[in-house]
């Protein structure tokens, strides 16, 4: 039952993706790339759990790798698309055409 | 911290993903939305901290110290015409987080049979973006030749690959001990998979390769979240992974191809195009400079040739001096102009030119016929007439910006050499042509000392 509910939520999750995105005029296309892909970085849940578990010493190892990679794509991620987006500007009441 | 304390706030934190995404798709909320998905991201990790699940915390520092120093750097140092290698790396540094999650979790106790197929997806699927991410940003950083590079037995080989990856997959599955050799020999094979999935691939197909590997990342997150049963692995993930299908198929769509075909046929090896022949008609700045001066409209075409030439600066100081002249400026993008999505976009917001200028391949061709002049900076496959006249043509098909039906066409090139395609472009000989040759700043930067004198 566990994994039928976890597939149900897997495909409500792509079809709310697809809507989400569908419409993103292209001049944004390179920040929403880079945002999707500081939110897929949520992978650093995962590799925490797998770090802090205790479990054996292997799986703590592999975890923690796994969280300083994570934490790259989290960190990177959040900070590269802020950057992008504080460059896009509206254009500024200069004179001319299109207001 | 309860176990339904930890799902409430990880609804929260889907709930704010979903926000994010959505205001990202809008240039006046986009910052909101970035920082609403961050503070989801935040709260899921919180939350996931103070979870029981968590004895040790020594590792997680460190590594989480390293991580977000590294990436802070990275996202602070970067130069913009370098953010295609950077999307790469960071997709890579997904996959193989996922696919070490995914490891990891064949440690937990009682996995069944579902639990262990996860593991191996999450591990595959997280090798492939791994490996291939790797091989995407050789190829961008021009480590690697940028070319497709296709030999003969291919889709055997792949093929091989393939079937060894399934049948290790099985054997494993069957009996799952820690050490299987099994186990391992399909950790090897997916990263090889990635590698063959990317190399056929060539430079002007980069932007769907990145979009793609970017939605790989996310469901490689997705099956960690299986691996684990952890929900909302699977919602960002999934969330995320079909973004970039859509963004990977925006860009298909861009070429007039398939997604198979992008990935399988290696460009332009087939056919070969009717050959064009002509005279091209050279001119010199001070001849540009004249008839910009008495233009009325302007529109730029940027393409990867400007990102190289880090142009970006000069094209929109000429572009300011022009609006000062009274003419009407615009900045024409195609979809796949430059090395990943968006590209040139980010290049001019950059150098400062006003998102309201920028303007989609559609809309300019509607009033193409009205522009003085087009001028073309670099990009070469994208303006190129053959893709609408010649059915030979390897790139017959695909929407180009139809800079040819503008009233004069500027095109800034550095010698006759044809684009990444290899193919002829009798733009370069149209009656309304005139060719611009050196290096794209420079000859800009010509332009503009005319325009001060």
């Amino acid at each position: 039952m566990e994994a039928v509910f976890l597939a149900f939520v897997l495909m409500l999750s792509i079809f709310l993706g697809f809507e989400l995105i569908s419409k993103v005029p292209a001049t944004l296309h390179t920040p929403l790339m880079s945002g999707a892909n500081a939110i897929s970085g949520i992978t650093l849940v995962g590799a925490l759990t797998s770090a802090g578990a205790g479990i054996d010493l292997w799986a703590t190892w592999l975890g923690a790798v796994a969280v300083a990679f994570a934490t790259i794509k989290v960190v990177g991620g959040y900070m590269v698309t802020n950057r992008m987006l504080a460059m896009f500007k509206k254009k500024d009441d200069k004179q001319g055409d299109q207001a | 911290m309860s176990l339904v304390l930890i799902n409430a706030i990880y609804i929260v934190a889907a709930a704010l993903f979903v926000f994010g995404l959505k205001q990202l798709g809008s240039p006046a909320t986009a910052v909101r939305g970035n920082l609403l998905s961050a503070v989801g991201m935040f709260l899921a990790i919180v939350v996931t901290l103070f979870s029981r699940g968590i004895l040790e915390f020594q590792w997680i520092a460190a590594a989480a110290a390293v991580g977000a120093i590294i990436g802070a750097i990275a996202a602070q140092r970067i130069a913009m015409t370098s953010m295609p290698e950077m999307v790469a790396l960071f997709n890579g540094s997904g996959g193989i987080a996922s696919l070490l999650v995914g490891w990891a979790a064949l440690y937990n106790v009682g996995n069944t049979l579902f639990t262990i197929i996860t593991i191996l997806l999450s591990i595959l699927i997280g090798a492939v973006t791994f490996s291939g991410s790797i091989v995407a940003w050789g190829k961008l950083s021009e480590i690697m030749p940028s070319r497709a590079i296709v030999f003969a037995a291919q889709r055997i080989v792949n093929a091989l690959i393939l079937i060894a990856l399934i049948y290790c997959g099985v054997m494993f599955a069957m009996e799952p001990t820690l050490n299987s050799p099994y186990f391992f020999a399909v950790i090897a094979l997916s990263l090889l998979f990635g590698v063959m999935v990317v190399i056929p691939i060539g430079g002007a197909d980069m932007p769907v390769v990145i979009s793609l590997l970017n939605s790989y990342s996310g469901l490689a997150a997705c099956a960690a979240g299986f691996a684990i049963n952890n929900i909302i692995l699977i919602v960002a993930g999934s969330l995320v992974g079909a973004a970039g299908m859509i963004l990977t198929n925006i860009m298909c769509k861009a070429m007039n191809r398939s997604l198979a075909n992008v990935l399988f046929s290696g460009f332009g090896a087939v056919k070969t195009a009717t050959k064009v022949e002509g005279e091209v008609k050279p001119i010199n700045a001070e001849d540009a400079y004249l008839i910009l001066e008495a233009a009325s409209t302007v529109s730029f075409v940027p393409g990867y040739g400007m990102a190289v030439a880090q142009a970006q600066h000069v094209v929109r100081e000429l572009g300011e001096l022009l609006e000062k002249n009274g003419t009407e400026v615009t900045y024409a993008i195609h979809p796949v102009a430059g090395r990943m999505p968006g590209h040139m976009n980010v290049l001019l917001a950059e150098a400062n030119v006003p998102y309201d200028q920028l303007v989609e391949m559609e809309d300019i061709n509607r009033r193409i016929e009205n522009v003085d002049v087009a001028v073309v900076i670099g990009a070469n496959d994208v303006v190129n007439p053959a893709a609408r006249e010649d059915e030979n043509s390897p790139i017959y098909g695909m929407p180009i910006i139809n800079v040819d039906h503008a009233r004069t066409v500027f095109i800034l090139k550095r010698t006759m050499a044809s684009g990444f395609s290899g193919v002829d472009n009798p733009l370069f000989f149209g009656e309304n042509s005139r060719m611009l040759f050196g290096d794209a700043k420079e000859s800009i930067s010509k332009v503009i000392a005319e325009f001060k004198i």
